[in-house]
């Protein structure tokens, strides 16, 4: 922690909009995502059933796949606490290689999520067949895309932290979009336990 | 397509209406256009008002957009009252329901997205900052872009006006029929894409103002010190951050559907439109909530002002409102009893209704209590209020009413039901907001706005309201359903006709208000607000000069009562001259914001008509916007002592305060014999 707060330190006076209150406003910003999860998660949980003759969970959804995918994602939160830990410590290097690992776990995530969706198309079972699948795809493909609106930030911060360094203003985004990986990894348990599991069990 | 489904058949050419509107919205726009070329104001306009990062001015931005929405909507308002007073006994009236539907539609929309809303923030991000002891908000940036953001999805609704057409679905797009089956054309889309648009910002703004109020109060404000306006917006902006996303959600279904053929809603392939209902009165309910809730702040701002007391039961206030917006998400299916949800349902929703009347009854309570025994100044800021609490309480009469669902099931849908929400809205969240503005303009401009022209405006619309919406409680009984276009019940004849006369009353009274700032600011001079305090008020908007300087307050005040400026006055330390002041830290302004905004509406015009490439190019004008932001290290500065010095000299002088004597003598607090008790009771 000390060097975190001589990383802050480095503005020099204190900013009436420092790192704290960014923090605190990102963390309400999730608490407004998090509702726009609960609604996407509230329209599958109402027209998951409503197959219209179509295919249901059981018969398109492949679970090992889909475990693999969420092990990708899961271990890529665990590097991203690697990466804030080399934060914390000043080491720019190590930031930098951990943040690596994550993006390449969150792409194979997404590389495989692509993958799922474009079979499930190319086999008519796209999302206009039937509510359900148009729930799903919702649902699924809202988080899929705020993964991948993380990786692009993550991208953005790869390429702060070579140019400006471990300064405050970079640990702050760090810490915010740390927030938002893990937050993703907790909607996406939330997503496996209730489309997945469920819908094959 | 190079312009996706753009042509020129889009422009309605054939309606003389709608081009003399814009003709007319035309000449006024070159007319202003000129007027600022003319005295070379252009740079001023960019350089203090449209780049500014300043609460204040962005508040002010707001309510003028309000204000000018105000316009619409009321004219939107006139064409309907016009149509169906004279389309009654087999005539058909000037509107046909193709242009009709529209008018319905936009009103709804425009009333509470872009007026009331606007309005709202407006005065909230000119108050709120300053009640708290704040210099500013605690993202300047954010707030700029939630104000550009806005005023996006106004430029998109107002160019539905000449460039296609707008939905004629009812402001709330029901499927299916907001569906593409049965609304192929723009109108739909333009009303997603505003509606988006304009709810990020919002929801952007109570993010802000949250972060403000839990990290930047005043040293001393403890969170139940907070003045009670600050505190109904703190609550608004928790209903904002709960609700908002459930609309973008809803919204994002409704445009998949239309776009990509999804079938969230459809009437086919297991799709679900009571889902969309459920949806969008989880937000459009705590929505109302979020509109009158600041308005009672409002209220008790004024009512203890004017009694010259201190607010009775100002934390029963602050746990009624919070009660109320708890309450407020639980009572979402009352909008729809008709959806045949069953018997224990719909009596769960109506008695959670009838809850609501509770915490709203103390606040009625509470705002009588201040005025017994009180000095009633009647001011117009008091007129507006005391119109509201007999006005405001019918609409809540009404509305517990409804409530029950046997009476709602022949009430639905009805005019009754028009007038219900009338009543409330007017008659408790524009009434608050028209009360405000004229509590907080002399804040703002540094005089007071004239006072007959302002009572003259309370009376016309107090009157016009009344004559305009009770014959609609009538007419609900009559039997008469919203939304028709013509009439052929001569029964309902008279009362429209009446219901006319109210509009136009209604009128006059915006009228009078445009005449009050046109004479006000004319006779500005027998009007200044020389100390900062014009109302003898209680918290601390008022202990800062009028207009505010840029930095609000040299000193951060030291806050130790509620009633923080009140307990300042009698303690004698109001104006007190400090001997030496720091640097200020304060946020550069940045055309990001116009810049973001811009691209905004680049997009979701291109949206709106299919042109893929011009969407493409907006978007990636808005991240490249947000990234130039983002590496901009040339954020801030700092305010210089010389600077505040010569600032607040300039201000004491004004009041009559000699600076320099002032420095060497040490102030004698005043006795409290010898101040004017704040609270008789």
């Amino acid at each position: 922690m000390t060097s975190l707060n001589q990383a802050l330190g480095h503005d020099g006076h204190a900013h009436h909009d420092s790192g704290e209150q960014k923090v605190l406003g990102f963390w309400f910003y999730l608490m407004t995502d998090c509702i726009l999860f609960a609604t996407a998660f509230a329209s599958y949980a109402v027209l998951y059933r409503n197959t219209a003759g179509g295919v249901s969970g059981k018969d398109i959804f492949e679970l090992p796949y889909v475990l693999l995918e969420t092990a990708a994602l899961l271990l890529s939160s665990i590097t991203y606490g690697f990466a804030m830990i080399a934060g914390h410590q000043g080491h720019k290097r190590g930031v930098l290689a951990w943040l690596a690992v994550t993006f390449l776990f969150g792409a194979a995530f997404i590389g495989m999520e692509v993958n799922e969706f474009h079979h499930l198309i190319a086999e008519g079972n796209g999302p206009n067949v039937s509510a359900f699948l148009s729930s799903f795809f919702g649902l699924v493909g809202l988080h899929g895309l705020h993964v991948t609106a993380g990786l692009l930030w993550m991208a953005v911060m790869m390429f702060e932290v070579i140019k400006t360094g471990l300064t405050g203003r970079a640990l702050t985004r760090l810490n915010c979009l740390s927030l938002f990986w893990h937050f993703l990894d907790i909607v996406w348990i939330c997503v496996f336990t209730v489309v997945y599991l469920k819908g094959v069990l | 397509m190079l312009l996706g489904k753009l042509t020129l058949d889009a422009i309605p050419y054939h309606e003389p209406i709608i081009m003399g509107a814009l003709s007319g919205a035309g000449l006024v726009g070159l007319a202003l256009m000129a007027l600022i070329t003319k005295y070379g104001k252009w740079g001023y306009l960019w350089k203090e008002w449209l780049t500014s990062v300043d609460h204040k001015k962005i508040g002010v931005m707001y309510i003028i957009v309000a204000m000018i929405m105000l316009l619409r909507g009321f004219a939107d308002a006139l064409m309907m009252r016009a149509q169906l007073a004279m389309a009654t006994g087999g005539h058909l009236g000037v509107f046909p329901p193709e242009h009709y539907d529209q008018i319905f539609t936009a009103h709804g929309v425009i009333m509470i997205i872009f007026m009331a809303m606007p309005f709202m923030t407006g005065l909230m991000n000119i108050v709120l900052p300053l009640q708290i002891g704040a210099r500013d908000v605690a993202f300047p940036f954010l707030n700029s872009l939630s104000f550009w953001l806005l005023t996006s999805a106004v430029i998109l609704v107002n160019l539905s006006l000449g460039v296609g057409n707008f939905a004629r679905t009812g402001w709330v797009a029901y499927p299916p029929l907001s569906e593409l089956g049965f609304s192929p054309d723009v109108g739909v889309d333009y009303y997603t894409w505003a509606l988006q648009i304009s709810g990020i910002g919002t929801t952007l703004t109570a993010i802000n103002f949250l972060v403000t109020v839990i990290k930047m109060r005043a040293p001393g404000m403890k969170l139940m010190q907070m003045p009670i306006f600050t505190w109904t917006c703190t609550w608004a902006n928790v209903l904002i951050v709960a609700s908002f996303p459930i609309l973008t959600g809803a919204l994002a279904m409704l445009s998949l559907d239309r776009y990509l053929g999804f079938h969230f809603f459809t009437s086919e392939a297991g799709g679900n439109a009571m889902m969309y209902l459920n949806l969008f009165w989880a937000w459009g309910h705590p929505e109302v909530y979020i509109l009158v809730l600041p308005a009672f702040g409002i209220f008790s701002e004024v009512v203890s002002t004017f009694t010259g007391k201190r607010l009775f039961g100002h934390t029963s206030m602050i746990i009624a409102s919070g009660v109320i917006s708890v309450l407020g998400f639980m009572v979402w299916l009352h909008h729809f009893f008709t959806m045949g949800s069953g018997a224990n349902v719909n009596a769960f929703f109506g008695i959670a209704t009838m809850v609501i009347s509770v915490p709203t009854g103390v606040k009625l309570f509470n705002w009588l209590f201040t005025i017994y025994r009180g000095r009633l100044r009647f001011e117009t800021p008091i007129f507006w209020t005391l119109g509201f609490m007999v006005t405001f309480s019918i609409g809540g009469m009404t509305g517990v009413l409804m409530a029950v669902p046997g009476a709602d099931f022949m009430l639905h849908n009805s005019l009754f039901l028009i007038a219900h929400f009338h009543n409330t809205i007017i008659g408790g969240a524009v009434f608050g907001y028209l009360a405000g503005f004229t509590f907080w303009f002399p804040k703002v401009f540094g005089f007071k706005l004239n006072e007959r022209l302002g009572k003259a405006a309370f009376w016309f619309w107090q009157s016009g309201f009344y004559f305009a919406f009770m014959p609609l409680y009538v007419l609900g009984f009559l039997g008469m359903t919203r939304r028709l276009n013509h009439t052929d019940n001569p029964a309902w004849t008279p009362w429209l006709y009446l219901a006319c006369v109210g509009a136009v009353l209604v009128a006059c009274g915006i009228a009078c208000q445009l005449l009050q700032i046109a004479v006000s600011l004319r006779d500005r001079k027998k009007a200044l607000d020389v100390n900062g305090d014009p109302w003898n008020g209680h918290t601390l908007e008022w202990s800062t000069s009028s207009p505010p300087p840029f930095y609000n307050f040299a000193k951060l005040p030291v806050v130790h009562d509620i009633d923080a400026f009140t307990d300042m006055k009698e303690k004698g330390i109001a104006y007190q001259v400090p001997t030496s002041y720091e640097p200020i830290h304060m946020p550069r302004n940045t055309g990001v914001g116009v810049a973001i905004g811009g691209f905004t509406t680049i997009l979701g015009f291109a949206l709106i008509w299919h042109i893929w490439w011009l969407a493409a190019a907006g978007l990636v004008g808005i991240v490249g916007s947000m990234l130039v932001r983002a590496f901009d290290d040339n954020l801030d500065y700092y305010v210089q002592p010389d600077e505040i010095e010569a600032i607040e000299r300039e201000r004491f002088e004004r009041i009559g305060i000699d600076v320099d004597a002032y420095s060497e003598r040490v102030p004698e607090p005043k006795r409290s014999s010898d101040v004017e008790p704040a609270t008789l009771v």
